[in-house]
């Protein structure tokens, strides 16, 4: 199969069609037994509880034109390589989301459900970690940029990913340490 | 020689889209880094040292601030990524 046939990675601040993207990845595979799919989507709040007080009005999405396409591209490869999957879809959202919007797209067919549903979680992990894109919040309190979490990089550490996305100290720590 | 550098997110917010550096050959990541703390005191907030600060180098997500540096190399400095 043509790697173009197998693969399809997408930035766009269009929302996408969830029935459509898998429709397209199925398409002409007989021997594709199982889909796995992943929505992400724009929550009204932070996750933690620091900045759990506002409610967000607005998500702004940063990417890194170039950049972003290629590391998305190394991570279906090696989904591929190690998931034996069949087909990939990755969606990703830029620009300014609504709540409840549709954020990312991740899709992947397989013979089986066990290599979909792992390649599903593996390439989610690894976006999250890897692939370049800036989440900025807006709250009637102000905007300000969403900080990456450990937790994150504590699931992409499971399938042995390159770990230290997430800031090793608080930010608040980090700027008190810094010499004067 | 000279090197592209861009910024994302907070840091282009503070330091602008990107600038253009020269360094002497056979410059690192590090040194890279160092010479940018030293152009402001704006560049020396968001850069220092301890900073958390993500870097890739040619669009590759640099895992050693020791990697060498090549004749028009496009570096990158972003704070950790937060997208899905």
């Amino acid at each position: 199969m043509q790697r173009e046939q197998f693969q399809v990675v997408r930035i766009q601040a269009e929302d996408f069609d969830l029935s459509a993207e898998v429709a397209a990845l199925r398409a002409g595979d007989a021997g594709v037994g199982a889909v796995a799919a992943f929505v992400g989507t724009v929550r009204d709040r932070d996750g933690s509880a620091a900045q759990a007080v506002q409610p967000v009005q607005l998500l702004e999405l940063e990417h890194y034109p170039g950049m972003t396409e290629r590391a998305i591209e190394a991570m279906v490869d090696a989904a591929r390589q190690r998931f034996g999957i069949r087909g990939a879809r990755v969606v990703h959202r830029v620009g300014p989301l609504a709540l409840n919007d549709q954020i990312v797209l991740v899709a992947v067919s397989a013979a089986h459900r066990g290599e979909a549903f792992q390649a599903c979680e593996f390439l989610m992990d690894y976006l999250k970690t890897q692939a370049p894109f800036w989440k900025k919040e807006h709250t009637a309190a102000g905007a300000h940029w969403v900080d990456a979490r450990v937790a994150d990089d504590a699931a992409a550490a499971r399938w042995g990913l390159p770990t230290g996305n997430a800031p090793v100290v608080a930010p608040a720590m980090a700027t008190a340490g810094q010499p004067a | 020689m000279t090197v592209q550098v861009r910024y994302f997110a907070a840091l282009r917010e503070a330091l602008g889209s990107g600038e253009a550096v020269q360094l002497p050959a056979g410059s690192r990541v590090a040194d890279l880094r160092a010479a940018l703390v030293a152009r402001s005191p704006a560049h020396a907030e968001r850069l220092a040292p301890g900073r958390a600060v993500r870097c890739a180098v040619a669009q590759v997500m640099c895992q050693d601030e020791q990697q060498v540096l090549s004749d028009g190399a496009e570096v990158a400095f972003f704070p950790p990524v937060t997208g899905g």
